[in-house]
């Protein structure tokens, strides 16, 4: 019944909603990204243990929080495309997957940084890295099996099953530090005692998730839009809209 | 307080410079490659709805076309 209260005009609210929302998460995003990166790099207090090499911290962890996060997010949306058959679930599921793989990418890349200096090596396959690069794959997976289909419904089932089967994985990335024997070190603000780190230390690190968290739902809602007009690039309104930004770009 | 006495101590982080520059590189260059892929295939996008467009006109013109020379 949900589904059939949901009229076809829902699409082109959501485009517009996107629209209205962007300028907010784009301008708060950007500032509060550069404010958080400069705080971290220049004023936050030196490591006593690993010098101005822990500032790689003010990426790594941002990261490596928003590519659990978005996963999450990702197997929402398949759950719902998937039980109430929600098209702009689907939509969202698929806008989803690439900013994900990029920042689990990130956070794949910066922890070898950091791993190098500190412990010695680039690359270890130990539990923790070992399960954040099959982070990386199953976000792969769900874009290219997005892909692989022709008619983008089934896609969108498809790729919501594996998104829905990858979350197996979250907990294990989690749990990984505590289950086996790492090199990575355990948890430093996820705990439920209080964070084993200094105030000064812990601001820009927590603005900076902030900064991430916002920039990646901008980027969000212009995927999402994307997504909408190729599903619907024959619709009257899609058309309309065409035009429109057509003609306000001759003005220029 | 600025934590760095002087810009090349900024830049050297500790002797880290290597490790940490290229994690803030790598990253830069990530997101902002996300980013322009999500605006530039949004601008390709919109002129495919316009193409898009212009071929079912012809399409409709060809067929209409056709149909007035059957008749005649």
């Amino acid at each position: 019944m949900w589904k059939w209260l949901h009229p076809y005009a829902k699409t082109e609210r959501t485009y517009h909603l996107c629209q209205s929302l962007l300028p907010w998460f784009s301008l708060l995003g950007l500032l509060v990204i550069v404010v958080a990166t400069v705080w971290g790099l220049a004023f936050a207090p030196t490591d006593y243990q690993q010098s101005e090499a822990y500032r790689i911290i003010y990426v790594h962890v941002p990261s490596a929080v928003l590519s659990k996060s978005l996963y999450s997010a990702m197997a929402i949306a398949g759950f719902v495309g998937l039980v109430w058959q929600v098209k702009t679930s689907f939509m969202a599921m698929v806008a989803l997957a690439p900013i994900g793989a990029t920042v689990t990418f990130v956070s794949l890349i910066t922890g070898a940084a950091w791993g190098k200096p500190m412990w010695g090596t680039w690359w270890e396959w130990d539990a923790r890295l070992t399960s954040q690069l099959i982070l990386l794959f199953l976000f792969l997976g769900v874009i290219s099996l997005y892909k692989a289909f022709e008619d983008k419904q089934q896609a969108g089932k498809a790729a919501g099953v594996m998104a829905l089967v990858g979350v197996i994985n979250l907990p294990i990335i989690h749990y990984s530090v505590e289950w086996w024997n790492t090199l990575h070190q355990g948890a430093t603000i996820m705990k439920f005692d209080k964070p084993s780190m200094p105030a000064e230390m812990l601001w820009p690190l927590l603005l900076a998730i902030l900064g991430w968290a916002l920039v990646s739902g901008a980027i969000f809602l212009i995927r999402m839009q994307n997504e909408i007009i190729r599903r619907e690039i024959k619709r009257p309104w899609v058309v309309e809209l065409a035009i429109k930004n057509a003609s306000a770009s001759k003005g220029k | 307080m600025m934590h760095f006495e002087d810009f090349s101590s900024f830049l050297d982080m500790g002797g880290y410079g290597l490790y940490v520059w290229l994690s803030f590189g790598v990253t830069a260059l990530s997101l902002l490659i996300l980013w322009l892929d999500s605006i530039f295939s949004k601008r390709s996008l919109m002129s495919q709805v316009l193409s898009e467009q212009a071929r079912q006109a012809r399409i409709k013109a060809a067929t209409e076309k056709s149909v007035k020379g059957d008749s005649v």
